[in-house]
C-alpha cells in the first residue's frame, strides 16, 4: 500500500467527548420530537406505582419499609424501555451505518448513547419520585439532597449496562426480550446498594451511616462505566 | 497513477459462504468504477468492506494509502447506500448538519445548505425525513454522504427512488466529484447509468471479478448483451 497523502484543508473530526454529545444531543433531539418512550416509561412508572399501591397493606408493612423496592423496581423496568429505543432508532434505516463510518470512535457512539440514555432515566426518575412520595406519604423534602446523590449514582450504572446490552442485542429479532433478560443480572449491583441507601434515607437515618453502601455503588458505576465504554466497539463487530 | 482507493486480495466470509472472494483493485483519483452483477454476487459486502463497516478475513483495503477502518481512512468516505440512513423525526437539514458535524466541517451550516442545494432539496429542508417521499428522502441521504466533500464515494444503488430530475442531478453530482478528484464506486444494476459515470466497470459473481475493464471505447449494447449472456 502506498504512503499516506496529506490532506489539505482536511476538517478536524471531533474528539471523543465532542463527538458524545453530539450523539447524545441528537439521540435527545429525536426523543423530544416523539417523545413516545419517555411517555411509556413514564405510564409504566406511574401504573406500577398504582398497582403496588393498591397491593399494599398499610397495617402490616410501613410504607418506608416497602417503598424503597417498589422504587427500584419501577425504575428498573421503566428505564429498560427507553434503553431499547436508543437502538431502535439506529436500526430503522441503518442510520447506525451513517454514524460507523463517520470519523469518530465507537466509544464516543457508547458515551453519546449512555448520556442520553442517562438524562431519559432521570427524567422519569424526577416525575415518579414525586407520584411516590404521593402515594406512600413519604418525607421526601427532609432526604431530597442525599436521595438526589443515589438516585444520580444509580442511573449511572443503569444506564450504562442498559446501553451495553442494548446496543448487543438490537441486531436480534427478540431484542426486546434479551435485553431484560441479559441486563438484569448486571443491574443488581447497582438496585442492592441503591435500594439499601433509599431504604436507610427514608427511615431517617443520614447519608453518613450508609457510607459503605454509597462507596458500593460508586465503585460500580466506575467499573460499568470504564468495563462499557471498552467493550462496547466488539458489540459493533459483524 | 496510485490508486486513491486500493483493495488488496479482500476475502470476506459469512459462515461457509465467501461473500468476498480475493478481490483486488485500485481506483486512482478521478476514476469511478461501475460495479455490477446479479443479486447476492458479493457487490454490497464488497462496498461495505470498503467503507470501512465491515472487516475482511483476509487481505487490506486503504484510502490514500490509510488503512481502512481507521478514522483517517474513513473521515475521506461517503456512503450512499438503499437504506437511507436517516433519522425519520429529524428534518431534512438535521440529519445533514449531524452528518457534517460528525466529520468536523467548521462551517457545518453552510456546508449543509450547499448539500441540500446541490440535490435541489434545500427548499424541503425544514420538513421530517418521514415526511418526504421516498426519492426526496434519497436526495437527503446523498446530501448527507457527500456534506463533508469525501475523497471517495461509495454508492449502492444510489438512483433508488429518484424521479428523471434527481437521477439527472445525482449523475451531475457523480461526474461533479470525479472531476473534483475523488474515486467513486458505483453498485447498480442499471448498466447505462453506471457506465455513464465511470472509467471501469467490472461484473461480480460469487464473490468474484469475472470482468473488469476500462469504460474508454466500450460499445453499451455489446456490453449489455455480454451482460446477459454472462448470466443467462
Amino acid at each position: 500500500m502506498t504512503a499516506p497523502a496529506p490532506r489539505r484543508g482536511a476538517p478536524t473530526p471531533p474528539g471523543l467527548l465532542a463527538a458524545a454529545g453530539l450523539v447524545a444531543r441528537k439521540d435527545l433531539a429525536i426523543e423530544f420530537r416523539s417523545r413516545s418512550a419517555f411517555l411509556s416509561a413514564l405510564v409504566l412508572s406511574l401504573l406500577s406505582l398504582v398497582i403496588f399501591y393498591f397491593a399494599w397493606d398499610p397495617t402490616a408493612v410501613a410504607a418506608v419499609d416497602v417503598a424503597p423496592g417498589i422504587l427500584w423496581v419501577t425504575f428498573t423496568f421503566s428505564g429498560l424501555l427507553g434503553l431499547h429505543r436508543s437502538f431502535g432508532v439506529e436500526q430503522q434505516e441503518r442510520a447506525m451505518d451513517a454514524l460507523l463510518v463517520a470519523p469518530i470512535s465507537r466509544e464516543a457512539i457508547f458515551l453519546g448513547k449512555a448520556s442520553a440514555n442517562l438524562a431519559f432515566v432521570l427524567g422519569v426518575q424526577l416525575v415518579a419520585l414525586p407520584a411516590l412520595a404521593l402515594f406512600y406519604n413519604l418525607p421526601l423534602t427532609t432526604v431530597l439532597g442525599p436521595l438526589a446523590i443515589v438516585m444520580l449514582l444509580s442511573a449511572i450504572g443503569l444506564t450504562c449496562i442498559g446501553t451495553l446490552f442494548a446496543g448487543i442485542t438490537s441486531n436480534t429479532r427478540m431484542a426486546e426480550l434479551l435485553l431484560p433478560v441479559l441486563a438484569l443480572p448486571f443491574f443488581v449491583p447497582i438496585v442492592l446498594p441503591a435500594a439499601q441507601l433509599t431504604a436507610k434515607l427514608l427511615a431517617g437515618r443520614p447519608l453518613e451511616e450508609s457510607l459503605g453502601w454509597l462507596r458500593i455503588l460508586l465503585a460500580f458505576d466506575l467499573v460499568f462505566l470504564y468495563a462499557c465504554t471498552i467493550a462496547f466497539p466488539f458489540t459493533l463487530e459483524d | 497513477m496510485t490508486p486513491l482507493l486500493e483493495a488488496r486480495r479482500l476475502v470476506r466470509s459469512f459462515g461457509a459462504r465467501r461473500a468476498v472472494n480475493d478481490v483486488s483493485f485500485g481506483i486512482a483519483a478521478g476514476d469511478a468504477l461501475a460495479l455490477f452483477g446479479p443479486n447476492g454476487a458479493g457487490k454490497t459486502t464488497l462496498l461495505r468492506l470498503l467503507a470501512g463497516l465491515l472487516k475482511p478475513n483476509v487481505g487490506a483495503a486503504a484510502i490514500a494509502g490509510e488503512m481502512l477502518p481507521a478514522p483517517e481512512a474513513r473521515a475521506r468516505v461517503g456512503l450512499i447506500s438503499h437504506r437511507t440512513m436517516l433519522y425519520d423525526t429529524l428534518t431534512a437539514r438535521e440529519n445533514v448538519r449531524f452528518a457534517a458535524q460528525l466529520h468536523g466541517i467548521a462551517d457545518a451550516e453552510g456546508a449543509t445548505q450547499h448539500a441540500l442545494e446541490q440535490l435541489r432539496v434545500a427548499d424541503r429542508a425544514e420538513v421530517p425525513v418521514r415526511a418526504l417521499s421516498r426519492g426526496l428522502q434519497q436526495r437527503v441521504a446523498i446530501a448527507r454522504a457527500i456534506v463533508h466533500g469525501p475523497d471517495v464515494l461509495l454508492a449502492d444503488e444510489p438512483y433508488t427512488g429518484l424521479d428523471e430530475q434527481g437521477a439527472n442531478a445525482l449523475t451531475g453530482l457523480l461526474l461533479e466529484r470525479r472531476a473534483a478528484g475523488a474515486a467513486l464506486v458505483v453498485v447498480t444494476h442499471a448498466l447505462s447509468e453506471g457506465l455513464a459515470v465511470a472509467s471501469h466497470a467490472a461484473v461480480m459473481r460469487a464473490g468474484s471479478f469475472v470482468r473488469h475493464e476500462a469504460t474508454a471505447g466500450l460499445d453499451v449494447v455489446r456490453y449489455a448483451a455480454e451482460y446477459r449472456e454472462l448470466f443467462a
